[in-house]
C-alpha cells in the first residue's frame, strides 16, 4: 500500500498551516476541519500550487517536494489530479475537450486510464458536445471529477467538491465517487466540512484545527472518541459502526444491520443482503438505562458498559460506551448523577430505530471491515 | 484632379506593423503586470500609461532627441544598420509602438486579470506547463481582450500626428502618413485633396471597426 507523507509549513497573515502527515493511500483519505482550519490549503501545498509552503511531500519514493534537497517539482509534473471546488472548467472548450485536456497530455504509456471507461462510468455521453456554461452545477462538478480522473492522477485531489451543491445534487455525485473508488482503484485525498459526505465515502480521516493535525485514523475509531467531538461536530456527535446488511422484514418495513453479535433495526433499506455499511448513531439519540428495559416501544436495546464520561459546560454529558463497538451517548449531567455512571458500570443502551441517519450509510469498501 | 493615396496606404502598412509589435511586446508585459506582487509593477503601469498623459509633441521631442544620429538609440541604429533611425519607416514603428503601447497592454493586463490564476493552476494540474496553459487556456479565454487591443493600438496609430511629424517628417513614400498629407493639403488650401483623403480614412476606419465588432459579437463571451 502506498503513503502519503507531507510536512507543510505555510503562513499567511493571520494563518499558520504547520502540518505533518502520513497516511495510507488505499482508497479515500478524507481531511475534515472547519473553514480555516487549513484544509484547501493542505491540499495545495501537496499539488504544488502553494509555492509558499515548505517542508516535504512524498509518495513512497517519489519525492515531489524537499526544501532540504531543494527539489520541487513544479505541479504539471507531479501526477496529482486536482478537483476544485469551484470546478474551473475551460469555458472556451466543449466538455470533451475538457476531458480530453488533461489525458492527452500524458504519454499513452502512462496512461492507465481509458478514457471511454471513464466517460461511461461518469455518465458523460450526453454531456460530451456541450459548454461548460450550458452544465447544470451537478453536471459541472462531475465533468470536474472526470477531467481530473483523465489527468491518470497517482493521486486525486478533491477540495470539498460538493460544496457547491444542494443536498440532492450532493447525493446524484456521491455514487460516482464511490465508483472511481470501487471501479477505478484511484487513491483520493477527500477535503471537506460535512461528516455525512466523510462516513459515507472515507476510510481514513485527518482532523484539522487550526492548521494542524488534531488527529488521523480510520473513521469509526476517530468518531467514537470523545476527545475528538469538539472537532467532529458537537451537535452532530456520534459513533460510525461499521455493519453488514441483513434481512429485511418486509411486513415492518425494517433492515437488520449486524455489527459483532449485535444487530440494528433501521428503516427499510433497499440493498442486498451482507452489503457493508456504516451507521451513524448521534449521542443525542441514546438513552440509558441501568436495568434491562421492558415493555418499551425501543426496538434496539444494547447491553454494554460504561467507558468514559466527558464533561464539558452545560447540563449534559457525553458518555462512551463500550457495546462490543464504542457508542455514544449524551445525556444530562442530572441522570448522569442520578443513575451514578462510573467507568466500568453495567448498562442499557437505547437506541431509536428512527434515530438512525439513512443519508450516511454509505458502501464501506476499505480494508477495515 | 490629382491625388496620391500613397500615403493611405503607408498609413495602414504603419498602423498594421506597428500593431503586430505591440501584440508580441505586450503579452508578456501585461501577464507580469497582470500577475506580479512586484512593488516594481506601479512605476512601470505608469510609465506604460504615460503616452495617454503626454502631449504628441512631447513624446515626439525625446523620441526625435534619442532617436537622431547623436541620440543614444539612433547612434546605435546607425553602427548597427548603417542608416538613421529619424526620418525612416523603422523610426516610425519605433515611436508608434511607444505611443500607442497602453492602448494595447492596458486591455490585455485587463483580460489576463479577468482570466486570473484559477483556470491556469486546472491546467497545470492537468498536466499543461506554464506556457502551454498559457497558449491552450488564458490566451484564448483572454480572446476578446486581444481583439480590442488590436483595434485600439490599430485606430489609435491611424490617427497619429504629432509625433509622426517631429519623427518621421515628411517624406512622401517613406514618413509622409495620411495624417500629415491631408494637413499639408490644408495649408496649401487643397481641400478637395484633404476631404478626399480624409473620406477614405473615414470610410476605411468605419467599415474596420464594423467588422470587428461584428466579429466581436460572435465571439462567444467567457465568464472567467
Amino acid at each position: 500500500m502506498s503513503r502519503l507523507s507531507a510536512q507543510c509549513r505555510v503562513a499567511f497573515p493571520g494563518f499558520a498551516l504547520d502540518v505533518d502527515l502520513d497516511v495510507p493511500l488505499s482508497g479515500i483519505t478524507a481531511v475534515f476541519g472547519a473553514s480555516g482550519s487549513g484544509k484547501s490549503t493542505l491540499l495545495r501545498a501537496v499539488a504544488g500550487l502553494e509555492t509558499q509552503s515548505r517542508g516535504h511531500v512524498r509518495i513512497d519514493d517519489v519525492v515531489w517536494q524537499d526544501d532540504a534537497k531543494g527539489v520541487f517539482l513544479p505541479p504539471h509534473r507531479r501526477g496529482v489530479g486536482y478537483v476544485f471546488q469551484d470546478s474551473r472548467l475551460f469555458p472556451h472548450l466543449t466538455v470533451e475537450r475538457n476531458l480530453r485536456y488533461g489525458f492527452k497530455r500524458h504519454a499513452p504509456e502512462t496512461r492507465y486510464v481509458d478514457i471511454d471507461r471513464v466517460i461511461e462510468v461518469m455518465d458523460m455521453l450526453p454531456l460530451l458536445h456541450r459548454r461548460p456554461a450550458s452544465l447544470s452545477g451537478g453536471e459541472i462538478q462531475r465533468v470536474a471529477i472526470a477531467r481530473a480522473v483523465l489527468a491518470n492522477p497517482r493521486l486525486l485531489l478533491m477540495d470539498e467538491p460538493l460544496a457547491s451543491l444542494d443536498a440532492r445534487r450532493k447525493h446524484g455525485i456521491l455514487p460516482f465517487i464511490e465508483r472511481l473508488r470501487d471501479d477505478l482503484g484511484i487513491p483520493v485525498v477527500y477535503v471537506s466540512h460535512a461528516m455525512e459526505e466523510i462516513i459515507r465515502l472515507a476510510d481514513t480521516l485527518v482532523l484539522l484545527s487550526e492548521g494542524k493535525v488534531a488527529a488521523t485514523g480510520g473513521v469509526e475509531e476517530l468518531t467514537g472518541r470523545l476527545d475528538l467531538h469538539p472537532l467532529t461536530g458537537r451537535h452532530e456527535a456520534g459513533a460510525v459502526i461499521a455493519a453488514v446488511t441483513g434481512e429485511r422484514d418486509e411486513m415492518f418495513d425494517l433492515t437488520e444491520l449486524r455489527f459483532g453479535d449485535n444487530r440494528l433495526l433501521v428503516a427499510g433499506l433497499d440493498v442486498p443482503v451482507g452489503q457493508p455499511l456504516r451507521a451513524r448513531i448521534r449521542a443525542r439519540d441514546v438513552a440509558l438505562s441501568l436495568e434491562k428495559p421492558e415493555g418499551t416501544s425501543i426496538l434496539n436495546l444494547f447491553a454494554g458498559t460504561v467507558v468514559e464520561i466527558r464533561e464539558d459546560k452545560g447540563p449534559q454529558v457525553d458518555v462512551l460506551l463500550d457495546i462490543g463497538v464504542p457508542l455514544i451517548a449524551r445525556i444530562t449531567r442530572k441522570s448522569c448523577s442520578d443513575l451514578d455512571l462510573a467507568p466500568g458500570k453495567p448498562i442499557h443502551a437505547m437506541v431509536k430505530a428512527v434515530a438512525v441517519d439513512r443519508h450516511s450509510m454509505g458502501r464501506h469498501g476499505g480494508p477495515r471491515g | 484632379m490629382d491625388v496620391d493615396f500613397g500615403p493611405l496606404g503607408l498609413t495602414f502598412k504603419l498602423a498594421l506593423v506597428t500593431v503586430a509589435v505591440l501584440l508580441v511586446l505586450s503579452t508578456p508585459l501585461a501577464w507580469w503586470l497582470a500577475h506580479t506582487r512586484s512593488r516594481l509593477k506601479p512605476v512601470i503601469e505608469a510609465a506604460v500609461a504615460m503616452p495617454l498623459v503626454l502631449p504628441p509633441t512631447v513624446l515626439g521631442f525625446y523620441l526625435l532627441v534619442l532617436m537622431g544620429p547623436n541620440g543614444s538609440i539612433g547612434a546605435w541604429w546607425v553602427t548597427l544598420t548603417g542608416d538613421t533611425l529619424t526620418f525612416s519607416f523603422s523610426g516610425l514603428v519605433i515611436a508608434s509602438v511607444i505611443y500607442s503601447l497602453p492602448f494595447v497592454v492596458q486591455p490585455l493586463q485587463g483580460a489576463f486579470e479577468a482570466v486570473g490564476r484559477r483556470p491556469i493552476e486546472a491546467a497545470w494540474t492537468l498536466g499543461a506547463s506554464k506556457l502551454d496553459a498559457f497558449f491552450s487556456v488564458a490566451s484564448p479565454m483572454a480572446g476578446r481582450g486581444y481583439l480590442t487591443a488590436a483595434v485600439l493600438g490599430f485606430a489609435h496609430t491611424l490617427g497619429e500626428f504629432g509625433v509622426v511629424l517631429l519623427v518621421g517628417g515628411n517624406i512622401p513614400g517613406v514618413t509622409k502618413v495620411v495624417s500629415i498629407a491631408i494637413y499639408e493639403h490644408v495649408e496649401t488650401l487643397n481641400y478637395e485633396a484633404a476631404h478626399m483623403l480624409s473620406a477614405g480614412l473615414l470610410g476605411f476606419s468605419f467599415a474596420v471597426l464594423v467588422v470587428v465588432y461584428a466579429v466581436n459579437r460572435r465571439f462567444p463571451v467567457h465568464a472567467g
